[in-house]
């Protein structure tokens, strides 16, 4: 299943892709699956959104989507209907903090 | 032609500065990864074109990047900076136990004789080696693992590993320092460590004179003579000749012994550069000038260089590894500021050139002298 991601400004230079992009999901479409397909898309993301060792999110880190802040719900919550049918992304966002 | 890659990591980025043999005119490349944290970046002595990089944010963790054609481009290696058994606990700055966190690396020391072996020092303090390039990170544990591991505490900036010196005569010997446990040494590889603080004394800590605890800021060594140590500690300038068993203070007739940077000649052993911030409450040059000093007597006896260097109205401060020296036939002596100014002296210290002014704040300089 393919979902769409928004990643932040830096993620985006790193990985070398733009504004959005399509990560293809194995399984429930979760918001752990959807790191682990973002992931593995991406192998240089690795350790840039969560932890290698912990897989918690890092703490300037934040997941969004269909204007919901989802970064604190369990790994094993359902990502909305609207971003599994396509018509919303995923949002990775770089939190506000520092200056 | 000879010349020299100055290597510059910055809050904002990474910056590559070249220039022939005169170290009059240079060109200026970068910001190599724009808006993030370039704690350190290190050519490797067996391979020029080699240089490793340590990139950072708060938001995104850590990266190292890699180049193989000397700067021009590079490319992300592995940064999976796992330790190698249970981490266990420091002390916290309130005295409480504190579970060890990576944070990010400080600080990458290529091998002298093998491109693909890279030393990393982290915060929390550890020491990691990859052997491949940097693709993947192996803890050395025996060091954070030594009995006096849960009484480190962390600086100011954080507990971290951010000097690694290589001995060139035995390639089992390594020195490493620790903000705030001190010094060590490992004479097995990197299998077991001692501390190597005696003769250091520090009013910070409840025992003056205790094995560890030191705000050890930078050590120097010149490869010709591994037996004798430089340390810039929080305060006072150190001296060891029986490599770091014993200490002794060369602060001398310096207008102020607290610093960060310390580096030696490459041609003359005995001649050592400094440069002294007026305190550890004001991380400022004294007296609102910028000012190296150089002892040629090993310490001691200090004079001040600052022909070509602003002397008044500066307020800056250089970090620890923000200072390097070439090995031209004439030594040239290359530092980088907070204000984000990089100052080239080609002739050992006695006449000094800014190369750019108006980078972010310098967090490292290292040189690579290219034949």
């Amino acid at each position: 299943m393919n979902i769409r991601v928004v990643l932040p400004g830096h993620l985006r230079n790193l990985a070398g892709v733009g504004h959005e992009v399509d990560v293809d999901v194995v399984g429930a479409p979760t918001l752990e699956s959807v790191l682990d397909a973002i992931e593995t898309s991406f192998p240089v993301l690795r350790g840039t959104i969560r932890d290698q060792a912990t897989q918690r999110r890092r703490s300037f880190v934040r997941y969004f989507a269909c204007n919901q802040d989802l970064s604190h719900d369990p790994p094993d919550t359902p990502l909305p209907d609207a971003v599994i049918d396509g018509r919303e992304p995923f949002l990775v966002v770089g939190a506000m903090a520092g200056g | 032609m000879s010349g020299v890659r100055v290597l510059v990591g910055t809050r904002k980025g990474a910056f590559v500065l070249t220039s022939d043999g005169k170290r009059k005119d240079w060109t200026v490349n970068g910001p190599f990864f724009a808006g993030w944290e370039i704690y350190h970046l290190k050519g490797s002595p067996a391979d020029p074109n080699r240089i490793y990089v340590s990139q950072s944010t708060g938001w995104h963790g850590q990266l190292i990047q890699r180049s193989d054609d000397g700067g021009k481009t590079f490319a992300p290696v592995g940064n999976d900076f796992r330790y190698a058994t249970v981490p266990g606990t420091h002390q916290w700055y309130d005295g409480t136990p504190h579970p060890w966190e990576f944070a990010r690396v400080w600080h990458l020391e290529p091998s002298l004789t093998d491109p693909d072996t890279v030393y990393a020092g982290v915060e929390d303090a550890a020491l990691f080696r990859s052997v491949d390039g940097g693709q993947s990170w192996q803890e050395l544990p025996g060091l954070r693992e030594h009995g006096s591991g849960p009484h480190w505490q962390p600086g100011a900036g954080g507990m971290c590993l951010h000097t690694i010196i290589q001995d060139p005569s035995n390639p089992d010997r390594m020195f490493i320092a620790i903000s705030a446990a001190g010094a060590f040494r490992t004479d097995d590889g990197g299998k077991t460590w001692q501390p190597i603080n005696r003769g250091l004394k520090s009013q910070g800590i409840p025992d003056e004179e205790a094995e560890v605890g030191h705000c050890v800021h930078h050590v120097a060594m010149h490869p010709q003579r591994p037996q004798t140590l430089f340390m810039q500690k929080h305060w006072d300038v150190m001296r060891s000749d029986d490599a770091g068993d014993n200490w002794h203070e060369v602060s001398g007739n310096l207008p102020t012994d607290f610093g960060f940077v310390i580096d030696v000649h490459a041609h003359e052993p005995e001649t050592l550069y400094v440069l002294p911030i007026k305190s550890d409450m004001e991380h400022f040059v004294p007296d609102g000038k910028l000012r190296v000093f150089r002892s040629r007597s090993g310490g001691n006896e200090w004079e001040p260089l600052s022909k070509g260097l602003p002397q008044e109205h500066v307020y800056v401060n250089v970090l620890r590894d923000a200072m390097s020296v070439d090995s031209l036939d004439e030594c040239g002596i290359y530092f980088g500021t907070s204000g984000g100014q990089v100052y080239c002296s080609p002739d050992g210290g006695d006449n000094w050139l800014p190369i750019v002014r108006d980078l972010p704040a310098v967090l490292s300089v290292e040189v690579q002298t290219l034949s």
